[in-house]
């Protein structure tokens, strides 16, 4: 394989590892999540489609489960 | 040194705040509340300072009595989170210190709850003497709605719902005040205005800037130093404007919001909540 050929390859692998690491697909609905690029452990994502609150909880590959529902002491 | 920061729900102040101690280079460590199992005696957390951020206030106040048990500073402390988390203990600190606040009255029943709203006069508010952003309020405007949320909160509600928090109601001018404390210093305020009675921003009020008067930075100090036991902390007071022209306190919130707040005031609340708990943190190494 030529190198100009190797450079395509992995600028193909990193494009879709970043995809890999900015998507998500809502446990819900099955709608693709709008995931910000600075993603972090336990934040909260609104789906979009169906509405639902889902916490992340692994950020590579992203997983979410639905987040808790807010209780009684909640809050600042 | 390594900051120690307790959630479990990131929200937007969390992400900021992260960020802070990231532009100030200082490493963090987030602490997930959820995963704590601590073996009482022997718990050994490896951070220099418990910056709790907790959206549960029960999670938080226990995280933070072990990690003061295993010698390990907090911000907020134990004694503070626990007098703001708890609007009894809170009036009581603010009434102990002399700091202005609305008419309160404690009710351990029904029954007990009705003469108070009675000898308080109508307009009164029922809280949840736990509780946030809002959450269950109710304005009583009359004998008829006292007598129907007494019974509801008796009949349906929880243990903690048979302690009644009443306080007489104030006419607000359409809005009130969300002042933030860093240690003793009123550092900015923000108008929460609405034209519900419940102003909160997590309720629809509309933030805009509010100049730090002197009355707001002192009546905010009396308050700081009256609910911390004389430390202060990072705090965010809610202000009333008596139709007198006086300011109540009515809360302290002591795991502040302020995402509504940078822009409006034009100051970077977390970097300067970072830096606070970053100086607490050097405290204790001096200390040692």
């Amino acid at each position: 394989m030529c190198p100009y050929s190797l450079l395509i390859t992995r600028y193909s692998l990193l494009m879709e590892t970043r995809k890999t690491m900015n998507t998500g697909t809502c446990i819900e609905c099955g709608a693709a999540l709008n995931v910000p690029a600075d993603v972090m452990m336990g934040e909260i994502l609104p789906c979009a489609d169906c509405g639902v609150e889902l916490e992340v909880t692994h950020l590579t590959p992203l997983a979410v489960e639905l987040a808790p529902q807010e209780m009684e002491d909640w809050g600042e | 040194m390594n900051i120690g920061i307790l959630c479990s729900r990131v929200r937007v102040e969390e992400k900021l705040l992260f960020e802070a101690f990231e532009q100030i280079g200082v490493p963090t460590t987030r602490i997930d509340e959820r995963t704590i199992a601590a073996q009482i005696g022997s718990y050994l957390p490896e951070v220099d300072v418990l910056f709790e951020r907790s959206i549960s206030a029960s999670a938080g106040l226990v995280a933070l009595q072990l990690f003061e048990a295993a010698g390990i500073p907090t911000v907020n402390t134990h004694h503070t989170s626990e007098t703001c988390a708890d609007k009894i203990r809170t009036s009581i600190a603010l009434a102990r210190a002399g700091v202005p606040q609305p008419r309160t009255e404690i009710a351990l029943s029904a029954e007990a709850a009705f003469e108070s709203i009675e000898r308080l006069g109508y307009p009164v508010v029922i809280k949840p003497p736990v509780g946030s952003w809002g959450r269950l309020l109710a304005r009583i405007n009359d004998r008829d709605a006292a007598e129907a949320v007494l019974e509801h909160k008796e009949v349906l509600g929880g243990v903690n719902h048979q302690i009644f928090y009443i306080q007489e109601f104030i006419a607000k001018p359409g809005r009130d005040i969300r002042a933030f404390v860093i240690g003793t210093d009123c550092i900015c305020a923000i108008y929460r205005t609405s034209p519900h009675w419940i102003t909160n921003t997590a309720r629809g009020g509309v933030a805009t800037n509010c100049s730090v008067t002197d009355e707001i930075a002192d009546v905010c100090r009396q308050a700081a130093l009256a609910v911390s036991g004389g430390q202060g902390g990072l705090l965010a007071l809610d202000l009333f404007e008596a139709p007198d022209g006086g300011l109540l306190v009515c809360e302290v919130n002591h795991t502040m919001e302020f995402r509504n707040s940078i822009t409006t005031t034009g100051v970077n609340i977390p970097e300067r909540m970072a830096r606070y708990v970053v100086e607490a943190a050097e405290r204790r190494a001096v200390a040692l």
